[in-house]
């Protein structure tokens, strides 16, 4: 990427390590800054403002008690390219930040072949070359830079309307707005699920910032690697010759 | 006619389920002739239309035209446009049509309409907005071929011509057709207009020298309860834009009835499939996982 990004993004990291802190204890990793934290968030409310109050636009027979949250029909559809649009943004810096560590690798055609033992539960420690991020976080953050583009240009047109656009332009982004909106959906549970209950410790990355060794050994063993130049695979031994079990 | 039977709900806008009651009586479908042909420009429908449902004033805009204004708003739903065409021999036909919703009997403002209950179809072929249920989300607007539902910034919801269903439903006349002096309005049963229509488009054709004269009703969106005599039906374009093929962009149809329930069944998988996950496989653990416990153990926990 440009220096200008590079820039722009280390001063962001950097004003945002003043305004708060990570403390990292024994026998955790840094993984998330505070700057990377404060976009994963915002991103997030944004996220849900924006598909709470759209759900009451998609389908008001099966949702219309989410409207009432923002205050009525009329206004949840005010209110919702505004949503959108702070989604948008804060996505925008996220990917601006994560544009390096998100960079496909073969590495990651090599976890995405290996998919189904990992998701099957078969393998316990992820493949050895597997980064800061894997072929399966990479690929839902790329759905989600490519769901955020189709977002914005046809929200756009929504948003500006039949006048301006054509009512034939508005017709058919009406159902690529949709669509983008439905497979995020879908990967929003897959997330959500992954990050907490799916993998547990992973949650933490993005609320303190830090994730224990044995968390980074197991799903990401290259950065492990990467960071405190062990080996992972002994490092696991080594733990469990000394009784070491993670909770 | 009963007013409660014109009244009977025959279609609702993004409504799961069929209408409450529809197919118990049986209804005529009513029609709003309009003879372009003897129409005189005097604009009396569009004050008696503003009157009666008591619209606040809307501004004038001059266009070089007699035209009150470009086009309908959402407090003016009632515009008589004036075109002038010029003939082969140099001279000028003035045309002037009265534009309002055309009543479709398959809308395309319903279908593009996701609000529930926002819009109605009575079995009497009226197509009402429903203010209270309206979300304001416009898309109605991107659904109607004749560009008539229009929006009003400060209730955020949109407006259109009713065909007085309010009136209708008293058995009464819409509020334009009582005011037309000329007989260039009528009112009655779709079958009644259309034979009136098409009595007059032949004496058009006969007696006048109209040879291309006719009626327009397009088939494209299943026909329009409201009908025009046309001086020349080859080409309803030169009448104020009025479509000759009228059609609702295919998307609203795929957006309906595929994406919506197949899509958003499929988007559902994820949490599905998550929950499967959890406990068939169950978690991936940070390792090294405390040891199982031993096999005569296992059954009891």
């Amino acid at each position: 990427m440009s220096t200008a990004v590079e820039r722009f993004d280390d001063k962001a990291r950097e004003t945002f390590d003043r305004i708060g802190h990570t403390e990292v204890h024994v026998g955790e990793l840094l993984r998330h800054r505070v700057y990377t934290r404060f976009l994963h968030w915002m991103v997030a409310l944004f996220f849900f403002l924006a598909l709470f109050s759209g759900f009451g636009i998609y389908l008001p027979w099966l949702f219309r008690w989410f409207t009432p949250i923002f205050g009525g029909g009329p206004l949840a559809r005010a209110m919702h390219p505004w949503f959108g649009l702070g989604f948008v943004i804060f996505f925008g810096l996220q990917t601006l930040n994560w544009i390096k560590p998100m960079t496909w690798t073969q590495a990651d055609s090599r976890w995405m072949r290996n998919i189904k033992q990992t998701v099957g539960g078969k393998e316990k420690m992820d493949p050895p070359d597997t980064g800061f991020f894997n072929g399966g976080q990479k690929l839902q953050f790329w759905e989600i830079v490519a769901g955020s583009i189709l977002y914005l240009i046809t929200g756009i047109i929504l948003w500006i309307g039949a006048d301006t656009f054509g009512r034939w332009t508005v017709a058919v982004s009406y159902v690529l707005h949709d669509l983008s909106a439905l497979v995020m959906l879908g990967g929003i549970f897959i997330h959500i699920y992954l990050s907490t209950i799916g993998e547990p410790g992973t949650f933490h990355a993005m609320t303190r910032g830090t994730v224990s060794e044995a968390w980074a050994w197991t799903f990401h063993p290259a950065w492990y690697k990467e960071i405190t130049g062990r080996n992972p695979e002994q490092a696991c031994e080594e733990a469990r010759r000394r009784g070491e079990f993670s909770k | 006619m009963s007013d409660r039977k014109t009244l009977q709900i025959k279609q609702i806008s993004g409504h799961s389920g069929n209408a409450p009651g529809y197919g118990v009586q049986r209804d005529a479908e009513v029609c709003k002739l309009v003879d372009t042909t003897i129409c005189i420009g005097c604009k009396a429908c569009e004050v008696a239309c503003v009157e009666w449902n008591d619209m606040p004033f809307a501004t004038t805009m001059f266009d070089n035209t007699y035209q009150t204004m470009p086009e309908t708003r959402w407090n003016f739903w009632n515009l008589i446009k004036f075109n002038e065409h010029p003939r082969e021999d140099g001279t000028v036909q003035w045309l002037m049509r009265k534009d309002q919703c055309m009543h479709c009997a398959d809308p395309g403002c319903l279908r593009a309409c996701p609000a529930d209950g926002a819009i109605v179809q009575y079995a009497n072929g009226i197509v009402d907005f429903q203010q209270e249920n309206c979300i304001g989300c416009e898309f109605c607007v991107s659904g109607c071929p004749f560009d008539i539902p229009k929006f009003n910034p400060a209730t955020k919801k949109v407006y259109k011509c009713t065909l007085c269903s309010d009136r209708v439903g008293q058995g009464l006349e819409p509020a334009c057709i009582k005011a037309c002096p000329t007989g260039c309005l009528k009112f009655g049963t779709k079958d009644d207009m259309k034979y009136v229509a098409e009595e007059r488009a032949k004496q058009l054709r006969e007696n006048f020298g109209f040879e291309k004269a006719g009626v327009y009703d397009p088939q494209s969106i299943g026909g329009t309860h409201v009908v025009y005599v046309l001086h020349d039906a080859s080409d309803p374009e030169r009448y104020g834009g009025l479509p000759a093929n009228p059609v609702i962009p295919w998307s609203y149809t795929i957006w309906k009835w595929l994406f919506k329930p197949v899509l958003g069944t499929f988007a559902l998988f994820g949490l599905v499939g998550v929950l499967f996950h959890y406990v068939t496989v169950g978690p991936r653990r940070a390792q090294p996982e405390p040891p199982l416990k031993e096999e005569g153990d296992v059954h009891r926990g």
